[in-house]
C-alpha cells in the first residue's frame, strides 16, 4: 500500500499534529464554556435591566474575544493539516470524515463568525433582545463546531458506518446516523463540552477570586463567582458522568486503549480500580516491551469488574489477553489478526492487479469479497494490521495512558470538590473569610487546562499505534514529504504559537488587572 | 426525484458548490486587499483606525468561507484535498501560515499590554493582505496550467518535484493570476472602503489608488485569459476516463457553456462598471457590481476548469493521474448527504445579510470610533 515508511516523517508529523492539537485545545474549551456564561449574564441583564450585569457581561465578554481570536488561528491549521500531513490518512478516510468537517463549516462556523459581529459591535446598534439572541448563537455555534469535528474523531477511534470499495480504496460512508450517534463520539462530546464548561467557570472563579483577594469590584466578584459556581458545579458532574461513560464505551471498543490507561496487565475477575499508583516494570517481557507492575498503589476492590462489566465478578481482559490472546474469553491473538489483515491487503493486491490486466472476472469475483459480510467481519476488520510488524507494537504507552489518565481523573474530583465549597461559602456568606480559598480559586486555573490536554493525550496516545482503530496505523497515513521540510514547519508553528500564546496571556492579564468598565 | 440524483448530477451539483465558495472567497478578500493598504492609504491616525475597524468586522466572513470551502473540497472531492494538500506542501503551508497570523492581528493590535506593538500586529495583516490573494490566485492557477505529481494504485500522492509547490511560482501564468487576484481584492478592498468609512479624504486617496490598481488587475487578468485560452487544455474522454492535451479547451469549454460565458462576460462588466462608476460617477456603490461581478467571472472560471469534460486538476508529470470531478469525488451516499445539507446555505446567507446589515446599515465615522468600547 505504500512505498516506504519514513519514521522520521511519521515522528515529525505526529509531533507537528500533536503541537497544533495541544496549542488549539489551549484556547477552544474557554471559548466553548464561556461563551455560555456571558449568555447567562447577558440573559440576566435583559431580564433585570441591572447595569451591574451589563458591566459583568461586557467584562467577560471581552475576555472571550481574546481568547477566541486565538483559537480561530489554530483550528484553521488543524483542519488543513489532515491533507497537507495526513494525505493518505485523507483519501482513506475522506468520504466519511471530510462530511462532518463541511457540515461543521456550513452550520456551524457561520453562525458563530456571523452574530460574534453582533455580539461584539452590535451594542449600540441592535435591539436588547436582538443582541441577547446573537450571544446565545455564538454559544450555540461554538459548541455545535466542536461536535462535529468531535464525529470524525470519534470515528478514528472506532470506525462505524461505512463499507470498504476496493475500486477507489477508501471507506465510504453507508450510514450518516451510525456516524454522527457512534457512542464514541455521543460520549466525547458530551465530555469535551462539559470539560470547556468546568474549564471555563474554574476560569471565572479564578479571576473573580482574585478580585476579592484585592477587596476590588466585590460586587462584580461575587455575581461571577456565583454563575462560575453554580455552573461549574452542574458541568462537573456531567463530567464525571460522561468521563465514566465515555471509559465504558472505551472498554467494549478500544480494549487495548482502556487496559493501557488502567496498567492492567494480568486480566481477571474481580478486578480493582486503581486510584492511584506508581509503575515499574515487571521484569515480564511481551516481545520487546516491558510489562508493568505496581511500585505501589491504593486499589478499589471488584470497582474495575463493576464499572466495566455491570458485574464485580465480570472479566476484564489485560493487555497479555489482548496481544497474546485468550481462546478461552474468546480473545483472538493480535498475530492472528496480523495474519487476517495480509489476507486482506493481499486480496486488495490481487484486485488492483486484475484490475491493471483487465481480468474482468477475477475483479468481480474479487470485488464481490469486499461485499461479503464474512470477509468484512473476519478479515477485512483487521486489515491495518497487515502492517503490524510485531505483536507488541498494537500496545500504546502504558506509562504516558496510564498517569495521563489518572492525573485527569483525580483533577475531575477536586474541581468537585473546589465549586461545591465555592458555592457553599457564597451561600453562607463566609468568602471573604476564607481567603485561603480565594488563592486556591486563583492558582486553580490551569488545573483544568491540564485535565483537558491530559484526556486528549489518554485519547490520542492511547490509540496509538493506529490513526484509525484497526484499520490503519499512523505509519501509513502520512504524506510522502520530506520529514526536513516538516521539521521546518514544525518549528516555524512551534515558535509562531508560544509568541502569540505569550502576547495573549499579557494582554489578558492586563484586561484583568483593568477590570470591567463603569 | 431521488432517481434523478445519480453520481453525476451529484459531483456536478457539488463542484457547483465549491465553486460558489471559491467566488465568494475570492469577493471577501476584498478585506486581504484594504489590508495591503494600511501602511499608504490613511493619512491620520484617526483614517487608520476607521479603515481598519471597517475591515476588522468582516474579516470572520473571509476566514470562515476559506474553511468552509476547505472543508467542502474535503468532503466532496476528497482526492483533490490529499493531492493538493499533501503534495504541494509548502504553497498550503505560506497560504496557512498568512492567515494564522490576520485571525489574532485584529484583536490584539490596540489592546493594552500588547507586548509586541501595533506596528508588528499591523506588519501581520500587511502581509496576509498581500501573500493571501495572491498565493491562492496561484495556486488556483495550476487548475488550469497543472501540477508534477503522481498517483499509485493506492491513490496515494507523490510530488515529482522536491519544491512540493513553490515550483508553481517559476510558472508566469500562475503569477499573473496570482497578482490578478491581488491586484482585485486590492481594488475590491478600496470599493468597500469608499462605500464604508465616512471620510473625504480617505475617499479621495482612495479613488486615486483606484486608478492604478485597476490597471494593473487588468493587465494580469488579461495576460492569464489569453495564456488559458490560446494554451492547451485538460480534456478528458467522457467514454474512457483517458486524459489528453486538446488545443484551445478553454476557449471551448467557454463557447461550448453558454452559461458560463454569460457569468463570465457579465461579471467582466459589472467589475468594469463598479470601477467605472466610483471612478467617474462618483459613486459610492462600486463594490456592489465588482463583488457581483469577481463572483460570476471567478465562478466561470471554476466551471471551465472542472466541467465539459475537463481535468480540474491536472497532472503535468502524468496525465493519466489527473483528477477529474469524476474520479476524485465522494461517494453517491455521502455526497447524496451532505446535499440535504447544503440545502440550509440559503437560510445561512439571509441571517448574514441580515446581520450585517443590522450592524452595518450607516457608514464608520471618527465620531463611531471615539464612542465604540470594541475598537481594533
Amino acid at each position: 500500500m505504500t512505498d516506504y515508511i519514513d519514521l522520521s516523517l511519521v515522528d515529525w508529523s505526529r509531533a507537528q499534529f500533536a503541537l497544533t492539537a495541544i496549542y488549539h485545545w489551549l484556547f477552544v474549551p474557554l471559548t466553548l464554556g464561556l461563551s455560555f456564561i456571558v449568555a447567562m449574564m447577558e440573559s440576566i441583564y435583559v431580564r433585570t435591566g441591572s447595569g451591574e450585569w451589563k458591566k459583568i457581561t461586557r467584562f467577560w465578554m471581552t475576555l472571550f474575544g481574546i481568547n477566541f481570536a486565538i483559537g480561530v488561528a489554530t483550528g484553521i491549521i488543524l483542519e488543513f493539516e489532515f491533507g497537507t500531513n495526513w494525505s493518505a490518512y485523507s483519501w482513506f478516510v475522506g468520504d466519511i470524515f471530510g462530511a462532518p468537517l463541511a457540515v461543521e463549516g456550513i452550520l456551524a462556523f457561520f453562525l458563530e463568525s456571523t452574530f460574534i459581529a453582533v455580539m461584539f459591535f452590535g451594542w449600540n446598534k441592535v435591539s436588547k433582545k436582538f443582541h441577547l439572541v446573537s450571544t446565545w448563537l455564538v454559544a450555540i455555534g461554538a459548541n455545535l463546531s466542536a461536535l462535529w469535528i468531535l464525529v470524525a474523531n470519534s470515528w478514528m477511534e472506532n470506525p462505524v458506518g461505512m463499507i470498504f470499495n476496493p475500486e477507489t480504496a477508501r471507506n465510504e460512508m453507508q450510514n450518516f446516523w451510525a456516524v454522527l450517534f457512534n457512542p464514541v463520539a455521543v460520549d466525547k462530546f458530551l465530555h469535551t463540552l462539559s470539560s470547556g464548561f468546568v474549564l471555563a467557570s474554574m476560569f471565572v472563579a479564578g479571576i473573580s477570586a482574585w478580585f476579592l483577594i484585592r477587596r476590588r469590584e466585590e460586587m462584580f466578584a461575587r455575581k461571577s463567582l456565583l454563575i462560575a459556581g453554580i455552573f461549574g458545579l452542574l458541568s462537573s458532574f456531567l463530567l464525571a458522568f460522561t468521563g465514566d461513560s465515555s471509559a465504558r464505551t472505551i472498554a467494549r471498543v478500544q480494549p487495548v486503549k482502556f487496559a493501557a490507561f488502567e496498567a492492567l496487565f494480568e486480566g481477571k475477575s474481580n478486578a480493582p480500580l486503581t486510584a492511584i499508583g506508581i509503575l515499574k516494570p515487571s521484569g515480564e517481557k511481551i516481545g520487546k516491551k516491558d510489562a508493568l507492575d505496581f511500585v505501589f498503589r491504593i486499589e478499589l476492590p471488584d470497582l474495575l469488574s463493576l464499572m466495566t462489566t455491570g458485574d464485580a465478578d465480570g472479566y476484564v481482559p489485560g493487555i497479555f489477553d489482548l496481544i497474546n490472546g485468550n481462546p478461552e474469553k474468546g480473545i483472538m491473538s493480535v498475530s492472528e489478526k496480523i495474519e487476517r489483515g495480509k489476507v486482506a491487503r493481499q486480496t486488495l493486491i490481487d484486485y488492483k492487479q486484475a484490475k491493471e490486466r483487465g481480468d474482468k472476472q477475477m475483479v468481480a469475483e474479487l470485488s464481490s469479497k469486499f461485499g461479503d459480510k464474512d470477509f468484512r467481519d473476519n478479515y477485512f476488520r483487521y486489515f491495518g494490521y497487515a502492517y503490524i510488524t510485531s505483536p507488541e507494537k498494537a500496545i500504546p504507552d502504558v506509562y504516558g495512558a496510564f498517569y495521563s489518565f489518572h492525573l485527569m481523573v483525580i483533577l475531575g474530583f477536586l474541581f468537585i470538590l473546589l465549586f461545591a465549597l465555592s458555592v457553599f461559602y457564597l451561600y453562607t456568606d463566609r468568602l471573604l473569610k476564607n481567603r485561603w480559598f480565594l488563592w486556591v480559586l486563583l492558582f486553580s486555573i490551569p488545573l483544568p487546562y491540564l485535565a483537558s490536554e491530559l484526556g486528549w493525550i489518554v485519547t490520542e496516545m492511547g490509540r496509538q499505534p493506529w490513526i484509525i482503530q484497526d484499520l490503519m496505523p499512523v505509519t501509513i497515513g502520512v504524506s510522502k514529504i520530506s520529514a526536513g521540510s516538516v521539521m521546518t514547519t514544525f518549528w516555524i508553528f512551534a515558535f509562531l504559537f508560544t509568541a502569540l500564546l505569550i502576547a495573549e496571556i499579557s494582554i489578558m492579564v492586563k484586561q484583568v488587572k483593568i477590570g470591567p468598565k463603569h | 426525484m431521488t432517481t434523478m440524483i445519480t453520481h453525476i448530477f451529484l459531483q456536478n451539483y457539488w463542484w457547483i458548490i465549491v465553486s460558489l465558495l471559491g467566488s465568494l472567497l475570492v469577493f471577501l478578500m476584498f478585506v486581504q486587499g484594504g489590508q495591503s493598504f494600511i501602511y499608504t492609504l490613511p493619512q491620520t491616525y484617526m483614517q487608520s483606525r476607521m479603515i481598519i475597524n471597517a475591515l476588522g468586522r468582516k474579516w470572520e466572513f473571509t476566514f470562515t468561507t476559506l474553511v468552509t470551502f476547505g472543508g467542502a473540497f474535503f468532503a466532496s472531492f476528497p482526492l483533490f484535498y490529499a493531492t493538493s494538500f499533501g503534495g504541494a506542501y509548502w504553497v498550503w503551508m505560506a497560504i496557512l501560515f498568512s492567515f494564522i497570523i490576520q485571525a489574532i492581528a485584529y484583536e490584539y493590535r490596540s489592546k493594552p499590554s500588547n507586548i509586541y506593538g501595533k506596528e508588528t500586529f499591523d506588519m501581520f495583516l500587511f502581509i496576509n493582505g498581500v501573500l493571501g490573494p495572491f498565493l491562492i490566485g496561484a495556486a488556483v492557477s495550476t487548475f488550469f496550467t497543472g501540477s508534477g505529481f503522481s498517483l499509485n494504485q493506492m491513490n496515494q500522492v507523490k510530488w515529482e518535484t522536491s519544491w512540493n509547490g513553490l515550483e508553481a511560482l517559476l510558472n508566469p501564468v500562475n503569477l499573473a493570476l496570482g497578482f490578478t487576484v491581488l491586484f482585485l481584492a486590492r481594488v475590491n478592498g478600496l470599493l468597500f472602503i469608499i462605500n464604508t468609512v465616512d471620510d473625504g479624504h480617505v475617499y479621495m486617496n482612495s479613488a486615486r489608488k483606484l486608478i492604478m490598481n485597476s490597471l494593473y488587475f487588468l493587465v494580469f487578468f488579461l495576460y492569464f485569459l489569453t495564456s488559458i485560452i490560446l494554451a492547451g487544455g485538460y480534456a478528458v474522454d467522457p467514454s474512457t476516463g483517458e486524459v489528453f492535451i486538446e488545443k484551445f479547451k478553454y476557449l471551448h469549454n467557454l463557447l461550448e457553456m453558454p452559461l458560463a460565458l454569460v457569468f463570465f462576460l457579465g461579471g467582466v462588466l459589472s467589475v468594469l462598471w463598479g470601477i467605472g462608476i466610483a471612478l467617474f460617477g462618483k459613486s459610492r456603490k462600486g463594490i456592489w457590481f465588482t463583488g457581483a461581478g469577481t463572483v460570476a467571472v471567478v465562478f466561470s472560471l471554476f466551471m471551465i476548469a472542472g466541467f465539459n469534460g475537463t481535468s480540474f486538476y491536472p497532472s503535468s508529470f502524468n496525465l493519466q493521474d489527473s483528477l477529474t470531478i469524476r474520479n476524485a469525488s465522494s461517494s453517491l451516499f455521502t455526497l447524496k448527504t451532505m446535499m440535504y445539507v447544503s440545502f440550509i446555505i440559503p437560510g445561512v446567507l439571509v441571517y448574514i445579510w441580515f446581520a450585517w446589515r443590522s450592524i452595518s446599515d450607516s457608514p464608520i465615522t471618527s465620531d463611531e470610533m471615539q464612542s465604540e468600547e470594541h475598537i481594533y
